[in-house]
């Protein structure tokens, strides 16, 4: 199997997708000819130049548009450059777009992806780190999904283009350059299904995106002490797949909830409260999160890496339960 | 001159004033419920600009919206049901007044957020485009919406992409309470679309004829591929921003001297006055349409609630 960047397994969906179906297009900021901020429709504009459309910084207009599009018969892909600014679209994707299948009583689709270069580590501070995920679980009608590996990425991003609903989809900036295995042919990966990455006995570690690779290299560690930690990538995190989380707490009576991003309200809370509703009387320990410290994204390295969770962090939270 | 045309604004114009009528009076026995926004006195814009459009067109609406939907062909009865909550509505009870939406009428819907709706509007025009469907999109809104950030996004993007769509401006003076001349230097909203480079023309909002020609003008354009045009329309509503809300901040000169030239006195002179319709013939028509209005609301009254265990179903495609 060859193996590919996360980016270009992106690139890859959307080509695949665009040349398959004349009605998906994209929008965003710099996404024609030149690519795309972070490179992820390089190579495309040649090919469909009438589908790839560069738009003025207009937030608010280019993804309420695309809710309009998506109404009327076409399937729009927007690339919000940054997804801190998604704020600016919001009020399209959660008053217009949400509401839209319920007050049509699901007579109308709306396949809107919006896609979010997402998340920080990399010094871009407070207005180009952030993370959005939490906010649009909490809204009726809209999915929500985050994908770690190139595979789950190209997977993903094919069944979100091919999805009949709004599909917010959040690209952990640091993943771009990641290299992972993806086959040649046609497949997809389903929204709303979690993937066990590594298989364990002795404490669950749930997670998504970027930080998913700090919980793997903490599962490497703490299987040195000799714990078996089983690791859960949530992939989507709206909707939330409850039966392979349950399933697994079942095995291991313990979980940690490892995010990067602020605990309060946050999609940690959702699993938290998920499993203590559905697996209370697995629980030989009180429910753990792992999450960034209160405070915006710092744009100081030894600020931003304090606020924000690392390996070590998860290693002593699960170290901490399995004493 | 087209005698069936003017029959037809008449016809259009009258349901929208004895439909508004009926709502008015269910809001106040307490059958419609939250808010209305009432259209009553800007009739002639919803009804010469609908006419100047095809089936498959698609409009934006507002939250005064009653008038573009029954303007654009809108069921009496399933727009009254709506009102008033029921199963039989448009939306099955779930929008109410501020959300009416159908796509087989290409109705994008009435919007409770000011200016929310001219996004969506410049979209359809983009998938129509895309599409090379031929539809062009009529995108109402008022004057206090023009202030709205995604005014300007949107015209920008029309024009840059040349998209099929005719921006209609209802300018009837008032946001709320507070008159546009205090929130923009600009007397004439259509001045604004020299922003974007874009054709713009302010009109007498209260003469059907006027607005059919200009809309029909604008969307032959954009149906040409020669992209998007701002109407403004000067009107002026009859009744308090919603209904229930006093009303106290417009000058009774003002309110008067605007009634006087409502659309549809002057429209009805007119049509005596050519000889396209009689004394008599006017009279029927009105008893035919309030006839039709009872039987909406009569429709509405009788038609069942929606059914709580539906409550949750298309929330997701």
């Amino acid at each position: 199997m060859r193996t590919i960047t996360y980016k270009k397994a992106l690139t890859e969906a959307m080509d695949e997708e665009m040349e398959k179906d004349s009605r998906v297009l994209i929008a965003g900021l710099d996404v024609g000819k030149y690519g795309g901020s972070f490179g992820v429709t390089e190579g495309l504009y040649g090919k469909y130049p009438d589908r790839i459309l560069d738009m003025p910084i207009s937030e608010a207009g280019y993804t309420g548009a695309a809710v309009g599009a998506a109404m009327t018969g076409m399937r729009p892909i927007v690339e919000i450059q940054v997804s801190d600014w998604v704020t600016i679209a919001s009020d399209q994707i959660v008053n217009n777009g949400a509401n839209m299948p319920y007050l049509l009583m699901g007579k109308t689709a709306l396949p809107l992806v919006v896609r979010l270069p997402s998340g920080g580590y990399l010094s871009y501070a407070c207005q180009h780190s952030h993370s959005w995920e939490s906010w649009f679980c909490f809204v009726p009608g809209i999915k929500v999904v985050l994908p770690a590996t190139p595979y789950d990425a190209k997977g993903l991003l094919k069944s979100a283009i091919r999805d009949d609903n709004i599909v917010i989809f959040l690209e952990h900036k640091k993943l771009y350059s990641m290299t992972g295995q993806v086959p040649e042919g046609e497949y997809t990966v389903p929204i709303g299904k979690a993937d066990i990455k590594k298989e364990g006995k002795d404490i669950t570690i749930i997670s998504y995106s970027y930080v998913l690779h700090k919980v793997l290299e903490a599962a490497e560690i703490l299987s040195g002490s000799g714990i078996s930690a089983e690791v859960i990538d949530l992939r989507t995190v709206k909707p939330l797949d409850e039966e392979t989380i349950i399933n697994s707490i079942k095995k291991t009576g313990k979980v940690v909830i490892v995010q990067e991003v602020w605990r309060n309200c946050s999609v940690s809370s959702e699993v938290a409260a998920v499993i203590s509703e559905k697996c209370f009387d697995y629980l030989d320990h009180p429910i753990v999160r792992v999450t960034s410290k209160e405070a915006p994204n710092p744009y100081a390295p030894v600020l931003e890496n304090y606020i924000l969770p690392q390996t070590q962090d998860i290693v002593k939270a699960a170290r901490d339960m399995v004493r | 001159m087209n005698e069936e045309l003017y029959k037809d604004l008449l016809k259009t114009m009258l349901k929208i004033r004895y439909f508004e009528q009926a709502a008015k009076k269910l809001y106040a026995e307490g059958l419609i419920l939250g808010s209305i926004h009432l259209y009553t006195g800007e009739e002639a814009i919803a009804a010469g600009a609908c006419a100047a459009l095809c089936k498959d067109d698609f409009i934006t609406s507002t939250h005064r919206g009653h008038g573009h939907i029954i303007a654009k062909g809108g069921d009496l009865n399933k727009i009254m049901s709506e009102l008033l909550g029921k199963a039989t509505g448009y939306n099955g009870g779930r929008g109410g007044s501020m959300h009416i939406a159908t796509t087989d009428l290409g109705i994008l819907g009435a919007n409770g957020i000011v200016g929310a709706g001219i996004p969506l509007a410049t979209g359809a025009a983009l998938s129509a485009k895309l599409r090379k469907s031929g539809q062009v999109t009529v995108c109402f809104f008022g004057d206090g919406a023009s202030n709205q950030g995604t005014f300007h996004e949107s015209l920008n993007i029309a024009s840059v992409f040349s998209l099929p769509v005719v921006y209609i401006c209802e300018n009837n003076l008032y946001g709320v309470g507070t008159c546009i001349l205090n929130t923009s230097k600009c007397i004439n909203i259509s001045e604004r679309s020299k922003s974007y480079a874009m054709e713009g023309v302010t009109i007498d909002g209260n003469d059907p004829v006027i607005v059919y020609s200009e809309v029909k003008k604008a969307a032959d354009k954009a149906r040409k591929g020669n992209g998007p045009t701002l109407i403004e329309a000067k009107t002026y509503r009859w009744n308090s921003h919603f209904e229930g809300e006093p009303d106290n901040y417009r000058p009774a000169e003002e309110v008067k001297a605007w009634k006087k030239k409502e659309p549809i006195q002057r429209f009805e002179n007119l049509l005596i006055d050519k000889n396209i319709m009689t004394k008599e013939g006017m009279e029927i028509l009105h008893s035919e349409i309030k006839k039709d209005i009872d039987i909406a609301v009569k429709f509405a009254k009788e038609s069942p609630d929606p059914l709580t265990e539906d409550a949750l179903k298309f929330v997701i495609n």
